[in-house]
């Protein structure tokens, strides 16, 4: 049901050098997501993507960016952070994962804890952190979704167009194969 | 709500009518007028009703983007036919800090106004407006009452009218 005229389309194209992806960009259809650490729909589409990787496998290529609602989920903004302070040490999905799994916990004990438990350098996490060296690049996220209509959280994006159906597994999985063919 | 079709909604005002002016109570003592806001671009966003759940994730959305609002000097007001306690418990429970105006008596009067009120519901629609620095309408929008229209209408809105920065 989308009646305006801006509305629907990935404004900011997914670039290699930028985007967290997983696959590669000679799959058969793009997957983007943005989504918030801490919006419990964020949370339950999390198992629903990893299902969708695991049945589509290579054909697949899915992307990450980030919309942190943070006038609802306080946390969200400094998941995002650590996710992103994550990636600058190469292991952005494994926090990601470790923050989807770990939703109600995400305080800086917490966030400290996974960059423990991923091996990561923990004071340079903890600085980054601090000093919010990743919050524009999270803002850029926020806003590109924004003028792509992203209205809410998790919001999909099949090869550049919005995905306004349900993203149960079923449905997600139909478009994506639709999109595929 | 789900079954409603694009022809069902109200047309909002056109671009270039005049905003209708309104005073609505913000607080048990306080009200505002849209007067108040001559030479600074408002937006106005009618929704529904507080506590619903499309209402509250949009309601949330523009408090985040409240900052990129103000780069245009823009004055974000959201309006629904509930009553101040009401606004006053939902703004707090969602830490909305831009005026909530009760529409509430005479019942959707503003709404009503804008072209923008569903009699058999009794509430507003979910409707957009920017308005610029002279009170003329810019920008209007009616979106499905289940759908939540984000914010990317509102900000190009905004750009279009070249109050930014300074």
């Amino acid at each position: 049901m989308s009646t305006s005229r801006w509305d629907a389309v990935l404004t900011v194209p997914v670039t290699e050098n930028r985007d967290h992806i997983q696959g590669t960009a000679d799959a058969a259809v793009t997957l983007v997501e943005y989504g918030d650490y801490e919006c419990p729909y964020c949370g339950a589409a999390y198992p629903i993507i990893k299902e969708v990787q695991s049945r589509m496998g290579a054909r697949l290529r899915f992307v990450f960016r980030n919309f942190p609602i943070t006038t609802s989920h306080p946390h969200a903004e400094q998941a995002a952070e650590a996710a992103e302070a994550a990636a600058s040490q190469g292991r952005f999905w494994e926090m990601h994962d470790l923050l989807y799994e770990n939703q109600r916990h995400l305080g800086e004990q917490d966030l400290s804890g996974y960059a423990e438990q991923l091996g990561l350098d923990v004071e340079s996490f903890g600085n980054q952190l601090a000093e919010h060296v990743y919050a524009a690049r999270v803002h850029e996220d926020f806003m590109s979704g924004v003028r792509s209509g992203v209205n809410g959280t998790p919001t999909f994006y099949i090869d550049g167009v919005r995905h306004d159906d349900s993203y149960d597994i079923e449905t997600l999985l139909a478009a994506l194969e639709r999109a595929a063919a | 709500m789900t079954n409603t079709t694009v022809d069902d909604l109200a047309a909002p005002l056109a671009p270039g009518t005049k905003a209708p002016e309104f005073e609505l109570p913000l607080t048990p003592d306080r009200t505002v007028s849209l007067a108040e806001f001559r030479g600074q671009p408002v937006i106005l966003a009618f929704y529904p009703a507080d506590w619903s759940p499309v209402c509250s994730d949009q309601m949330a959305l523009y408090q985040e983007l409240l900052p990129e609002f103000q780069k245009f000097k823009a004055e974000l007001l959201g309006i629904s036919v509930d009553g101040v306690w009401c606004h006053l418990a939902f703004a707090k429970d969602r830490n909305l800090r831009f005026p909530l105006l009760a529409d509430f008596e005479p019942k959707g009067e503003a709404a009503r106004s804008y072209q923008v009120y569903r009699a058999e519901e009794g509430t507003s629609e979910r409707a957009l407006y920017v308005i610029d620095t002279a009170g003329i309408v810019r920008w209007s929008y009616v979106s499905p009452v289940g759908v939540n229209p984000g914010a990317d209408g509102i900000l190009h809105a905004l750009e279009s009218l070249g109050t930014e920065g300074g």
